[in-house]
């Protein structure tokens, strides 16, 4: 239905209407986030301090950023943060989706709205909660170790080297699962019931029927949970802005913050703008994969 | 119908749920409490109500500011992007033009790309146009992320208008424009309200924008304001709870009322 409409000619107007109504959107666009897009791979071949006149360097920023070893922590930081950010949270909520499918859930809406909360959150609220629960002198996770007798347990989690950057990784769990859950949830409800019948008939047991029924029928969802949780795990600025700054010792250095510092606290522009190129490529290639591989399988289907 | 063998699906779900709001729990009882009951007991609750900490934050560390900057943001922001999205979805979902599909690809990228894509670049663009540590380097690129998402949305709820509608009201002698605000505004609204929650939640949350397009404190938004008041007072907790109360409470306030029309722009504008 949609597509014909779409296709469909609307008479009676001249096709600069359309060239009207675009116009306003598309140069507030084109002046504040478009041009700059493209002005920043120009930068990326400059070597500029942000006051003098830039010189041109090729592709030297590139070659500086493929032997810089924070930009290297960093990037690996964000690779792990994938685990915690997509991996954690679409088993977590695959997990519960599992449990709760075709039941009709009592009090839904109520759920779906407390795990939703965290998402709807500002990431430097959820910082500075979260930097107030790992804290290891008057912090509530200690406490809780303490009142449970797993005193041996307690840590000062943000500073210790080990665990700073899981224990970050974790506020990313948290503040994901809940999408993705309800995201799951609703394209459960989707699925016919008739399905299941013909599985419970053919003698399909519960696992059977969430491998070859369910499953299946979530991959749009499960594409998208993980393009949106992955973007995040790649791009995670605000949070480490606000809980760790990148230490101890770079431990949870991540990508935009070392983009961050190059740029506007050590005014390496060039450089800096390399670093943004090679990210934003980053994330464009794995959405592009994902999205090629849920048009794949729903081809399939 | 509620059955018995049920509960411990309910229980795992409702731990799920605990952990999801408990940290916000507790961050709103600690703002009610003194920096020594807090030593005494994290869990407890605060012996008695009292507003001081929010009054402290809201008066002596310059929330009020912080909050008047982000209302001064966010309303030009909601309304502008609202405005033309309405404008581009209405093109884009039911007329044709040549380049139709480029200028949409264009459009596209914008809700692809990170902000770190583009923000180096933005800063001396803005600083060339004198509008470095004013609230217009904050709203106009804003607008620019925001009417990325509207194209994209709201072209589906216009190309969705059933056909005979609109041309009833072209023998009516009504223009694309009128028809537009008059016939299809009413039937596309329910998009225009997850739009609107969207926008107020992107735009309220913003962090990177406000750290790097502005260093005036009175320019501050509410999270910068937040950030680099930790900063300053991070064994303060009561106060800093307070802070982090004020910031979510209007998020929170519309996300509970709006939360139909929220879930499903995440979820469905996602899936789309």
């Amino acid at each position: 239905m949609m597509r014909r409409y779409f296709k469909g000619y609307e008479p009676g107007y001249h096709f600069w209407t359309a060239y009207l109504f675009i116009l306003p959107a598309l140069a507030i666009y084109g002046v504040f986030v478009f041009w700059p897009i493209l002005q920043t791979v120009r930068y990326s071949l400059f070597e500029w301090n942000g006051l003098d006149t830039p010189q041109f360097v090729g592709f030297s920023n590139y070659v500086d950023l493929y032997h810089d070893e924070i930009f290297r922590v960093a990037f690996q930081n964000n690779l792990t943060f994938i685990l915690f950010y997509t991996a954690f949270p679409i088993i977590i909520a695959l997990f519960l989706t599992a449990i709760l499918t075709r039941r009709k859930i009592f009090g839904l809406t109520f759920f779906r709205a407390g795990l939703f909360l965290p998402y709807v959150m500002s990431m430097v609220v959820v910082g500075v909660v979260w930097r107030w629960i790992y804290n290891p002198i008057f912090g509530p996770l200690n406490e809780f170790l303490e009142m449970v007798g797993l005193e041996s347990w307690k840590r000062a989690w943000l500073g210790d080297f080990d665990l700073a950057l899981p224990a970050v990784g974790v506020i990313g769990t948290w503040v994901q699962y809940g999408f993705c859950l309800v995201l799951f949830i609703a394209g459960v409800q989707r699925i016919e019931e008739e399905l299941y019948d013909a599985a419970k008939i053919d003698g399909a047991n519960e696992f059977r029927q969430l491998w070859h029924i369910t499953l299946p029928a979530l991959r749009s969802e499960i594409a998208v949970a993980m393009v949106t949780t992955l973007i995040s795990a790649l791009r995670v600025f605000d949070l480490v802005y606000v809980t760790t700054r990148g230490l101890p010792g770079n431990k949870t250095m991540v990508v935009s913050f070392h983009l961050y510092q190059n740029a506007f606290e050590q005014h390496k522009v060039g450089y800096a703008a390399s670093i943004a190129v090679t990210l934003t490529s980053v994330i464009l290639f794995i959405s592009f994969l994902i999205i090629q591989w849920r048009k794949r399988v729903e081809e399939n289907v | 119908m509620f059955k018995m063998k049920r509960i411990p699906t309910y229980m795992l779900l409702m731990f799920f749920l605990l952990i999801a709001i408990i940290p916000f729990v507790i961050i709103v009882f600690t703002a009610f409490k003194t920096n020594r009951e807090i030593i005494r007991g994290v869990f407890d609750m605060p012996e008695v109500w009292q507003f001081t900490n929010f009054e402290e934050a809201w008066n002596q560390a310059h929330f009020n500011q912080y909050f008047r900057s982000s209302i001064i943001v966010v309303i030009p922001v909601m309304i502008t992007s609202t405005f033309l999205s309405l404008l581009t979805g209405c093109a884009f979902g039911r007329m044709n033009f040549p380049f139709k599909q480029a200028l949409f690809f264009i459009f596209l990228v914008g809700i692809m790309v990170p902000q770190e894509a583009y923000i180096i670049p933005l800063y001396y663009q803005m600083d060339k146009l004198g509008l470095l540590d004013t609230y217009w380097a904050l709203i106009l690129p804003q607008i620019g992320m925001s009417v990325c998402f509207g194209t994209f949305w709201m072209q589906g709820f216009f190309a969705a208008v059933p056909r005979d509608l609109v041309d009833a009201s072209k023998v009516d002698g009504c223009t694309m424009w009128g028809a537009l605000w008059r016939v299809m505004l009413p039937i596309v609204w329910p998009g225009v309200l997850t739009m609107l929650v969207l926008f107020f939640i992107w735009t309220w949350n913003d962090f990177l924008l406000a750290l790097v397009l502005v260093t005036k404190e009175e320019l501050r938004t509410l999270p910068l304001g937040l950030a680099f008041f930790q900063g300053r007072h991070s064994m303060d907790t009561p106060l800093l709870a307070a802070g982090a109360t004020l910031v979510s409470l209007p998020s929170i306030l519309i996300y509970v009322v709006f939360q139909r029309y929220f879930i499903r722009g995440v979820t469905g504008g996602a899936v789309k």
